[in-house]
């Protein structure tokens, strides 16, 4: 309840801060957008309406004051379900289907069809592929470099859950939050880092 | 038979040699899997991509974009519509009936209308007061799919291929206009659904890719002209003719977003955004696009 209070009292202290211009620009985009958008299949319009993460991170243009950044993450890290059968390592080689596959939770995609995880299209993770963007860091020989304990299985499988309790306005997506990948499909891809086999440690 | 019909002629039969001769080349070409063994990086030495940079070159020269400036301009200038009058009379913001250097020049705001407007946006508001078309029939299907070609995009290649070579000059003189720029750097920067995405997300750094594609950072000059440039474009996947109405759609899309309504007024804030950001570059017209 009080780290609740304390997001809370900074969101609000930030929106005065920073609508305190003389023009409400954000104020006018956001009505304009909920005036001129509509529903299309799955992609409903509540998508529109931010989150108290995303409107911190909104508002503080994704640089928000330390302390309400570490209570709120602390708030997402709370959101993690861990396995219930304590095992973070799935199969690797469909964690590569998996890392593959950029399909998901867009108006074209159908409801009820697995999603991937679309992680090739930000980072590099197998060896034997060009086709890999840079917006995040490089993947490549994760295991190899930083262990395979389980403190570590147990930060990817977190991290990929919910990127935003360990970097709090960071630009992955909360794959397990936002019921994007099961818990199977983030033990997969847990493997395709960490599994001494997986071609990543290679 | 105008120059623009034959330069479009010239252009068919251009593309017709280049699509021989990059056949023959592709089958020529070292199979994919030695690529893939080469050095890599970097995308930039993908042989896949380097490919395709060359093939876009050859295409460019053949510019099939001119097909459907000519089919545009000869949509302009017939009668059409319920009202059975052609777009010859209609303001692109210079005065009614000049067509040369508006495209550079949208969006702005028009007093007529009392809205900022982007060049299919005006084309469309005029289809509507000066045609008799039905503005909610014309958003119905605005993309181009298969063989299907929405008149609004043929018209906006035409507009836009009368401002080639002309400098990017997107006007903040007015209140209304500032204030779109403001507002579509809001749109442009705001983060929502499932996947917490932003414009910002993918075009807010320099230097950037989605798996090979390289991502103009829209909040600087030089990518603000490099997304600019080649809309409305031809677009290589589907071999389809695209204006920004649907660049700014299919991103929303890939955002996790809801649709944006088509000729709206976010879109119009939007391209407002990235014109401004643009401006001072020469437009080098309608082009193509991966």
């Amino acid at each position: 309840m009080k780290t609740l209070q304390a997001s809370i009292f900074g969101a609000a202290a930030l929106a005065i801060a920073f609508t305190a211009q003389a023009q409400d620009y954000r104020g006018q985009a956001i009505s304009m957008m909920k005036r001129d958008f509509h529903a299309q299949g799955i992609a409903r319009m509540d998508r529109l309406d931010e989150d108290a993460l995303q409107q911190i991170c909104n508002l503080s243009h994704n640089n928000p004051p330390k302390g309400i950044a570490e209570t709120l993450q602390h708030d997402q890290l709370a959101t993690v379900q861990y396995p219930a059968d304590g095992k973070f390592l799935g199969d690797w080689k469909a964690g590569e289907k998996i890392a593959q596959d950029g399909r998901g939770m867009t108006w074209s995609d159908k409801a009820g069809q697995a999603n991937g995880g679309s992680c090739y299209n930000c980072h590099q993770i197998g060896s034997d592929t060009t086709s890999f963007g840079d917006i995040g860091n490089s993947l490549l020989h994760f295991g190899k470099t930083r262990g395979y304990s389980a403190d570590v299985q147990k930060y990817v499988y977190g991290k990929i859950y919910n990127a935003k309790a360990y970097s709090l306005c960071s630009k992955m997506p909360r794959f397990g939050h936002s019921g994007t990948l099961t818990e199977q499909q983030i033990k997969d891809l847990v493997a395709l880092l960490l599994d001494p086999n997986s071609p990543v440690n290679k | 038979m105008s120059s623009i019909k034959l330069r479009a002629v010239v252009a068919l039969s251009g593309l017709a040699l280049v699509c021989a001769a990059q056949a023959a080349q592709k089958e020529a070409s070292a199979p994919r899997k030695a690529a893939a063994h080469a050095k890599k990086d970097t995308a930039a030495k993908d042989p896949v991509a380097a490919d395709f940079e060359k093939f876009h070159e050859i295409m460019e020269e053949a510019s099939p974009a001119e097909l459907f400036e000519a089919k545009g301009e000869e949509m302009w200038k017939t009668k059409r519509g319920p009202k059975n009058v052609s777009l010859e009379k209609c303001d692109l913001g210079l005065g009614p009936g000049v067509v040369k250097g508006a495209y550079v020049k949208m969006p702005r705001y028009f007093a007529d209308a009392g809205q900022m407007m982007d060049a299919e946006r005006r084309i469309v508001y005029c289809m509507v007061t000066l045609q008799g078309f039905k503005e909610a029939d014309l958003a119905k299907k605005p993309f181009s799919k298969g063989s299907y070609l929405p008149d609004p995009v043929a018209l906006v290649t035409y507009v836009a291929g009368q401002s080639r070579g002309m400098k990017i000059a997107v006007p903040q003189k007015l209140a209304q206009e500032r204030d779109a720029y403001n507002i579509g750097r809001e749109i442009f920067n705001y983060r929502a659904g499932p996947w917490d995405f932003s414009c910002a997300s993918c075009h807010g750094e320099d230097g950037k890719r989605i798996r090979t594609q390289n991502l103009p950072n829209l909040s600087t000059n030089e990518g603000a002209n490099r997304a600019f440039q080649g809309w409305p474009g031809y677009r290589m996947t589907g071999g389809l003719m695209h204006s920004l109405q649907w660049r700014m759609n299919d991103c929303f899309r890939q955002q996790r977003f809801p649709a944006p309504g088509y000729a709206s007024e976010t879109i119009a804030d939007l391209l407002t955004y990235l014109g401004v950001n643009a401006n001072g570059n020469l437009y080098k017209g309608p082009g193509i696009k991966r």
